[in-house]
């Protein structure tokens, strides 16, 4: 490793520590710490973002200099950014007409795109049992159905008796409450050892040194 | 510190010295884990990326380093610098998106690790691209990468949401292959149905041990196993003693 990359390590292991230390033990000199450091993070992400801006400009704008297909969706992308940020800039975020173009533009084309997932998730649905023909599928499929004409009322017949008063509450509440808290707590555990990997300093998602070893 | 705190400072402290002991214990020994077939689809959809000179797309989801989230980004930025490492002597190198200004930069230095290894092309900074900064705008962004950049196989491990299924959906039309896996139970559940190979729970996290095991991987999927036994027997024993009245 590197002078540069052990430095790194050395500073991405001791700010772990004592933003998890401080977190635990209430040392005001450490919480105050801790806090500092969480503050610098902050205004770190928010220059993070504006690099990630540049990044996004750069890729579109070399998409129009190479004429890549779709290279005129990249100019509408550019134009919009400029515009948006310069009016941004000028008139500051809470102005009525910042709201109007997130209301009037962001806001129906993030709307439109989650109709769209209707329509996927349907396909997805019927494509599940030719992907995956076995009985987890079906099961799958079959709670998704019950929970679903157990949640909306059907036409003429309103609400489906037993259905939605016992069988979906009892596999929205039990059964599938125990499954989801079963994962979670597999998520929960895999964070933990992700995080202390990073504190060890087995995984340096900050560093650009190649790998060591490994099998 | 009350007691929850001192529980949570004890448990991160004894998982913390388990994996440092295996880790250690274990640095010689070769690695043995449950057959879990994503991973075995991946390594050949690798394989298959190099021999014809396409490209693997990696997408780390919308989650950022600031956020809870943090841990699953995490894991999917392990997973790029090993599949950037593993794909180094392909003619086309990786391609990475996001959708967190940190994470893009982050996966600069992921695919700029691999750079010494390259025979054949040098480090492309547009390589690593954030694509939006809301969910579906990162989406909608990512979609013309999975179409038009000739793109073999997809892996989406970070922090998704039910915005998921546009990915997958794209790869599916594309006939790449799609290995994904999300922290968030509504994007778990949407994968099942919608992914080829889908990752569930704490499979996520183990992704990098089984591209390429390194002693504390191994170590970690060991503390996993240790702590899940810890949590069943900690929640048949508040059963045991609520039913008893104890508690």
């Amino acid at each position: 490793m590197k002078l540069k990359g052990l430095l790194s390590t050395a500073v991405a292991i001791a700010t772990g520590l004592i933003v998890l230390v401080g977190y635990f033990v209430e040392i005001p000199i450490l919480v105050n710490l801790r806090i500092t450091i969480l503050n610098w993070v902050i205004l770190l992400a928010a220059v993070a973002l504006f690099v990630g801006l540049f990044n996004l400009l750069a890729v579109h704008a070399d998409k129009i200099r190479n004429k890549q297909k779709g290279g005129i969706y990249s100019l509408v992308l550019i134009f919009s950014l400029l515009t948006t940020l310069i009016l941004g800039l000028w008139l500051r975020p809470d102005h009525a007409l910042m709201a109007l173009i997130f209301n009037a533009i962001q806001l129906p084309v993030e709307t439109s795109l989650m109709a769209m997932l209707v329509v996927t998730l349907t396909y997805a649905s019927i494509r599940l049992l030719r992907r995956r023909n076995n009985l987890i599928s079906i099961i799958f499929l079959v709670t998704a159905l019950l929970i679903l004409l157990g949640t909306a009322p059907l036409p003429f017949v309103g609400y489906v008796p037993i259905l939605s008063d016992l069988i979906r509450p009892f596999i929205a509440q039990v059964l599938a409450a125990a499954g989801a808290r079963g994962i979670l707590i597999g998520v929960a555990l895999g964070s933990l050892t992700t995080g202390l990997r990073v504190l060890f300093g087995a995984d340096r998602p900050y560093s650009s040194d190649p790998s060591r070893g490994g099998k | 510190m009350n007691w929850i705190g001192l529980a949570g400072f004890g448990l991160v402290v004894l998982s913390a010295i388990l994996m440092a002991g295996l880790a250690f214990l274990r640095r010689k020994s070769t690695p043995v884990f449950r057959e879990i077939p994503a991973f075995a689809r991946l390594r050949k959809a690798i394989g298959l990326a190099v021999e014809e000179g396409s490209r693997l797309h990696i997408s780390l989801g919308r989650g950022g380093l600031t956020t809870p989230q943090s841990a699953a980004e995490l894991a999917g930025l392990e997973m790029l610098r090993r599949l950037s490492e593993l794909t180094a002597a392909s003619d086309r190198p990786p391609v990475a998106t996001s959708g967190d200004g940190a994470i893009t930069i982050l996966s600069q230095n992921a695919l700029l690790a691999s750079e010494p290894a390259a025979l054949s092309t040098g480090y492309d900074p547009t390589a690593a691209r954030l694509t939006g900064l809301t969910p579906f705008s990162y989406a909608a962004g990512a979609l013309p990468v999975m179409q038009d950049e000739n793109v073999s196989a997809n892996v989406l491990m970070g922090n998704f949401g039910v915005e998921v299924a546009l990915l997958t959906d794209t790869a599916e039309r594309g006939n790449t292959s799609t290995l994904a896996g999300s922290d968030n139970l509504s994007a778990q559940a949407i994968l099942y149905a919608s992914a080829q190979d889908p990752l569930i729970g704490e499979e996520l996290y183990a992704a990098g041990a089984y591209i390429k095991a390194r002693p504390f991987h191994t170590a970690s999927l060991t503390v996993q196993d240790i702590l899940r036994w810890l949590i069943v027997i900690a929640i048949l024993v508040g059963a045991l003693l609520k039913l008893a009245g104890v508690l």
